[in-house]
């Protein structure tokens, strides 16, 4: 099987400051890869270089063997993408929200209404989607996302931290749908998450960085294993990831103030 | 999680994707769509930016009509004055778009906006056709305010389209010029200040409340390479039937537009980084 994401000695540099430092990784194709890490240790950035947000500085990556450098259209098409922060427009119902994305994916007329219909059957929103999105509760937001995410299809879906301020229940319930797409559609999914358990759960493989670079790559069994008996994939991110968690301060990153401040004030809008 | 992979789906299938003028096109249409959407949903922004119209009208417009003061060419002070007031709330509406684009950044919107298959100029082509399509409804209050008070503007159907295209040329260049202010501010606090500093000057240095030939002969330059004055003069002549040169009037908003297009789009990649 083919690799769904293809990274080859990425780097990228904010002023002084090494972001993400000569990874190298592969992600097949219908696999669930959670990419994990402290603050500031380059997940986000490394996300923003493969959706084509970030222009490529040294390296190459490729998605379903498409450069992301030379063919960023072609990339984008391929993607569903939900970011850290709550990314609705509150002034739209839920069912214009996702049909804003359809239209911008050129979804085609003739099959945007049942495509909507769909994925907001999907995220279990159907009965809501009259309603202003400024009035959904935080998980119904993230499952709107969601929806926008999916409408196009893709191929492979993006999510960076998409269940950070939510309770447990809104977090099993944005999850089961994605494993439920994971499954029905052979997805994709590329995952940033601070929820070990989380990762533990879902991920076929997770890779471990800290500091820009790659410290682990293997299943949540195989790395579980490595640590020792008994080990928690929780024990595998302190052994690789010693004292120094969230000592960044770096902009761009999540570790930076910036960050910080974007992942309270999302947690503030989830209540 | 997937314990049996099945085959991906077919990734490349670009059967429907668009590109070129179709694309553009198809954006532009997209976000007026979904401004039009939030105006259907939350009409009270336009009320309360007739507010501000509505006094330069009746106050300004009134008083200085009485003073006969400046000289219109012989028509009435507020009729003169009106097209300019309609100029003055697009720019108005125009001209702090760039905050909205910020706060979209901020809230992760613009990011996924970015990621969608969007070329840049297209994303600000369409967010300043969305500002066109709101100037167009706070227009269309003012001239109903005007007509209220007794303006004499033409109703002809040709000309109130004419109305439409230059309110949307104009709002479409100073909302690029507000996306682009954004994208070298990169903070709201910074775009308020810049926006609020440059708003009364742009004003000012234009036909709408004055004729040129009364501005100091320094003024007089400023406001020949002020697009404010175009519009004005556009929509004087379309509304009123004062002389103008449609053809200048109308090259210089399509040119300026352009160039805010594609400046904006330049810039606006900052926003994400």
């Amino acid at each position: 099987m083919s690799s769904a994401i293809d990274i080859r000695g990425l780097g990228y540099r904010f002023g002084t400051h090494r972001a993400v430092d000569d990874l190298t990784l592969a992600v097949e194709a219908g696999e669930c890869f959670g990419l994990l890490g402290p603050n500031g240790a380059g997940k986000t950035t490394t996300i923003r270089l493969l959706n084509t947000l970030l222009p490529l500085q040294t390296g190459e990556v490729e998605v379903f063997g498409r450069s992301v450098r030379t063919q960023a259209m072609v990339v984008r098409r391929s993607l569903g993408y939900v970011p850290q922060q709550l990314s609705i427009e509150g002034a739209l119902t839920g069912r214009e929200n996702v049909e804003w994305f359809a239209r911008l994916f050129d979804v085609p007329r003739r099959e945007r209404r049942a495509r909507v219909d769909e994925v907001l059957e999907m995220v279990d929103l159907r009965g809501d989607e009259s309603r202003l999105a400024s009035t959904y509760s935080g998980g119904m937001v993230r499952r709107l996302e969601l929806a926008q995410a999916l409408v196009n299809r893709p191929a492979l879906l993006v999510l960076d931290e998409p269940t950070v301020g939510l309770d447990p229940v809104a977090r099993d319930s944005v999850w089961l749908r994605v494993a439920q797409m994971q499954r029905d559609h052979g997805m994709t999914v590329l995952l940033t998450t601070h929820y070990m358990e989380e990762a533990d759960a879902l991920c076929d493989r997770v890779a471990l960085m800290h500091r820009g670079a790659l410290r682990a790559l293997g299943s949540p069994d195989e790395l579980k294993a490595a640590a020792g008996e008994g080990a928690s994939l929780e024990d595998v991110f302190r052994h690789h990831t010693g004292e120094a968690l969230g000592d960044h301060d770096v902009d761009g990153e999540k570790g930076g103030l910036r960050g910080v401040r974007a992942t309270r004030r999302t947690a503030r809008r989830l209540g | 999680m997937s314990e049996q992979l099945v085959e991906p789906p077919a990734v490349w299938d670009d059967r429907h994707s668009r590109s070129g003028v179709g694309l553009l096109a198809s954006r532009i249409g997209t976000f007026c769509i979904v401004e039009l959407q939030k105006l259907r949903h939350d009409r009270s922004e336009l009320v309360t930016r007739a507010i501000q119209p509505i006094l330069w009208l009746v106050i300004f417009g009134t008083t200085f009509s009485q003073i006969r003061a400046i000289p219109t060419g012989g028509i009435p002070y507020l009729d003169f004055l009106a097209p300019g007031v309609i100029a003055q709330s697009a720019l108005f509406i125009a001209i702090f778009y760039g905050i909205q684009i910020i706060w979209e950044r901020d809230a992760g919107v613009l990011t996924k906006l970015l990621v969608t298959p969007t070329p840049r100029a297209a994303l600000v082509a369409g967010k300043a056709f969305a500002a066109g399509v709101r100037s167009v409804a706070q227009a269309a209050i003012v001239v109903v305010v005007a007509a209220v008070m007794g303006v004499a503007m033409t109703w002809n159907p040709v000309r109130l389209i004419g109305v439409v295209v230059v309110v949307m040329l104009g709002a479409v260049f100073f909302s690029c010029l507000s996306l682009s202010i954004a994208g070298v501010a990169l903070k709201r606090d910074r775009l308020m200040g810049i926006g609020q500093a440059i708003t009364m000057p742009l004003f000012f240095a234009s036909n709408a409340l004055y004729p040129i030939a009364l501005m100091p002969g320094w003024l007089q330059v400023i406001s020949h390479v002020n697009p404010l004055t175009y519009e004005v003069s556009a929509l004087r002549a379309l509304l009123l039937g004062t002389p103008t040169s449609y053809w200048v009037d109308f090259a210089v908003l399509a040119g300026s537009a352009v160039a805010g297009i594609v400046c904006a789009a330049a810039l606006i990649g900052r926003l994400a980084r």
